[in-house]
């Protein structure tokens, strides 16, 4: 019988060292027809299994049309994540998924498009900000807007500096605390929403991050009279099962596992506005 | 469908078809001063003239003079357990010496039961369980295990309870479907009904009397008698808008000052079907195991993501257990996620009623 809870093998064929407690494992299903069945969209996620330990969600974020490796991105966090950290290659694993709907790049391609987030590279926008990027040509202008905590936190300063010299794309980074020599904008990400220049006729806006972040965000983009229904935002919530039955990531009548995570934000406004749901 | 008369002195006769059938009998039967299912071989183990005395906090049984066999309302437990097991391992894990890991599913071995003295609430809370873990595309393989082959035998209910209050919620005192057989019992015995073509092969061949006028009449005077005898309600079956509208009311602080977050209702409640996953090792390091655990939304854990709980107080849990039950479900399942089986009321420590909580918030009062 199809079982929708059992992992399948994989096996790390790189690990990457992104940062200090960010790390990247580059995969592959040990079984050669699971491998070549999987397809995933960005922003859609995968259930990883460490050994022992548990089951955790996390983003897919390499190239939908690449066959040969997926990749996850990973922050070294809890009990989970930080044992993922220790593995190397030839290292295996249990992987289910994907899971959940993923960004609107049909209806973003031949748009302007402003993707928006906080927090330490926040993972389902760098799915979508490298399969943009990837195809730059497929889309108008792009603006990218990230916020971090501290200036210290900001990791991939080179490519944020590299994606700002690529025609028609703006880079806004900004650093709730800066630092002497920070090159980007000091204050909340969506302080500057004012400087993105959105042209309402033709511009998507993707976001995720914190939910306090994205309703900031909502707010300043209200002055460019953008439709709501152009907005899309990644949520996140805990999740045990991914396939709508565990309860864990309910919002509101949402289960954000398969619901989500990217909302529609007309989908969500309510939801949004309360706080503790 | 009205197949006729079993007499009470043969009540016995209808378990023993069903042991022949090969079903595991399950039935209600007084454990520690309450009624609890539990294999049940004869009828003389069934809670023969004890009632149940129940209110807000309260739960106790009490000995009648009558024969009847249901003459109570319901117990701690519906039928949730036996289809969502309050613990069961999903899969199992194998590393071999080169850490290639072997994951293999895990499946109930499981007899089929039959369920004797299924109360409507409960049938009704089970199609909303099926609609759950059955209703999508990929199906729960350990729930349909267990759910596939169980036959139900209900009984109306005579003798609600005072948390009881299906009649508001329209799932009860009568069970309207999703049974193979179900019975009203009046003093000399039983009507039979059939509602499966197996319901009606089980009792083909027992001999069943036909029904009187007066048998009918009796059964359903007191079907109604018993919805009149309710005394809590829901104030509407769709609450959805009053409570989504509401959550700032400063009700929810109120209730939260009397809520220990025990998490008895969601276990209580036959519809509640939130879980956790747990995971294993052998201490040698050969193998694992990924089960999961019933888990309530009143706990710290259900939403806890890295360094942020995303309902940080009894106030917003509780307000998740009543905006879900009574409100979101709607979204989710196209009605409301209560049955009106009353546990809840009689199993919180601190007296909790949902229905006045309910009535509370949606009456945009903040007292009372
Ligand atoms: C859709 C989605 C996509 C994500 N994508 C990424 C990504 O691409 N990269 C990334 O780095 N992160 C991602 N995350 C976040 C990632 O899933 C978490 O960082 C990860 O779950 C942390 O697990 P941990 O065991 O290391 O941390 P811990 O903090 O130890 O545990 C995290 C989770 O375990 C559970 N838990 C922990 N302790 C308990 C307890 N005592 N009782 C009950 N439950 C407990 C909680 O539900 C908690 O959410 C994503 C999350 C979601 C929802
Ligand atoms: S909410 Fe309470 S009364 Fe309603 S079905 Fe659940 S336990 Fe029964
Ligand atoms: S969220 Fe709470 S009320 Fe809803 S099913 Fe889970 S435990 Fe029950
Ligand atoms: S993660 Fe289990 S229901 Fe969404």
């Amino acid at each position: 019988m199809d079982d929708p809870l059992l992992p399948h093998e994989a096996e790390v064929a790189e690990y990457i060292r992104e940062s200090a407690g960010i790390f990247t494992l580059r995969l592959r299903f040990r079984d050669p027809a699971v491998h070549a069945g999987y397809r995933f969209a960005p922003g859609q996620f995968n259930m990883l299994y460490l050994y022992g330990a548990g089951e955790v969600p996390i983003s897919v974020v390499s190239d939908p049309l690449d066959d040969t490796l997926f990749d996850h991105t990973i922050r070294a966090l809890g009990r989970v994540t930080r044992g993922f950290a220790q593995l190397r290659a030839a290292d295996r694993l249990g992987i289910r998924g994907p899971y959940g709907r993923g960004w609107p790049l049909d209806q973003a391609r031949g748009r302007d498009v402003v993707i928006i987030t906080g927090g330490l590279g926040c993972a389902p926008a760098v799915s979508l900000i490298n399969y943009i990027v990837r195809r730059r040509e497929e889309f108008g202008r792009l603006v990218i807007m990230q916020g971090v905590k501290h200036a210290d936190d900001l990791i991939w300063a080179e490519r944020y500096r590299r994606w700002s010299q690529m025609a028609q794309t703006q880079v806004v980074v900004a650093a709730d605390v800066g630092t002497p020599l920070w090159p980007w904008q000091v204050g909340h990400v969506t302080d500057f929403i004012g400087q993105a220049h959105i042209d309402a006729r033709k511009t998507i806006v993707m976001m995720c991050g914190p939910e306090g972040m994205m309703r900031a965000a909502v707010g300043g983009l209200q002055a460019y009279g953008l439709p709501e229904s152009a907005v899309w935002l990644s949520m996140e919530r805990s999740m045990q099962c991914a396939v709508g039955r565990c309860g864990h990531c309910q919002i509101g009548g949402k289960f954000v596992c398969k619901d989500g995570p990217v909302f529609n934000y007309p989908q969500v406004r309510e939801l949004l506005a309360v706080r503790g749901l | 469908m009205e197949a006729g008369f079993l007499q009470h002195g043969r009540f016995q006769a209808l378990l023993d078809v069903l042991h022949g059938c090969g079903y595991r009998c399950i039935g209600p039967q007084v454990r520690d001063g309450a009624i609890v299912y539990d294999a049940l071989s004869t009828c003389r183990e069934l809670p023969q003239g004890v009632r149940d005395l129940q209110s807000a906090g309260s739960y106790r049984l009490e000995r009648t003079s009558g024969l009847r066999y249901f003459g109570w309302a319901n117990g701690l437990q519906a039928l949730k357990p036996m289809v969502f097991a309050p613990e069961e391992t999903l899969w199992r894990v194998q590393r071999a010496d080169d850490g290639a890991l072997r994951f293999s599913a895990s499946r109930p071995s499981f007899a089929n039961l039959a369920v004797i003295g299924v109360r409507a609430c409960d049938l009704a809370a089970l199609a909303l369980l099926d609609r759950h873990f059955l209703g999508t595309a990929v199906a729960d393989p350990c729930y349909a295990a267990r759910r596939s082959g169980m036959f139900l035998v209900a009984v109306h209910c005579s003798d609600p309870s005072g948390s009881c209050f299906c009649a508001s919620t329209g799932d009860g005192p009568q069970a309207s479907g999703g049974f193979d057989l179900a019975l009203s019992e009046l003093d000399e015995g039983f009507i039979v009904e059939t509602g499966s073509a197996r319901g009606a092969d089980t009792v083909a061949g027992l001999g069943l009397e036909p029904v009187t006028a007066s048998q009918r009449d009796a059964a359903a005077r007191q079907i109604d008698t018993a919805r009149a005898r309710q005394r809590r309600g829901l104030p509407s079956r769709d609450l959805r808008a009053a409570l989504v509208s509401n959550p700032e009311h400063p009700r929810w602080e109120q209730v939260a000052q009397r809520c220990l977050a025990c998490g008895n209702c969601t276990s209580v409640c036959p519809t509640c079907f939130c879980h956790a996953v747990c995971d294993s090792m052998e201490l040698d390091g050969s193998a694992g195991a990924h089960a999961r655990i019933w888990d309530s939304c009143f706990t710290a854990g259900h939403s806890q993501i890295h360094g942020l709980t995303v309902r940080p107080d009894t106030r917003t849990r509780y307000r998740q257990w009543l905006t879900h039950k009574l409100g979101s479900w709607h979204e989710q399942f196209g009605r409301s996620g209560c049955v009106g089986c009353g546990r809840c009321i009689s199993w919180c420590p601190a007296g909790i009623d949902i229905t006045e909580e309910a009535a509370a918030i949606c009456s945009g009062s903040s007292d009372g």
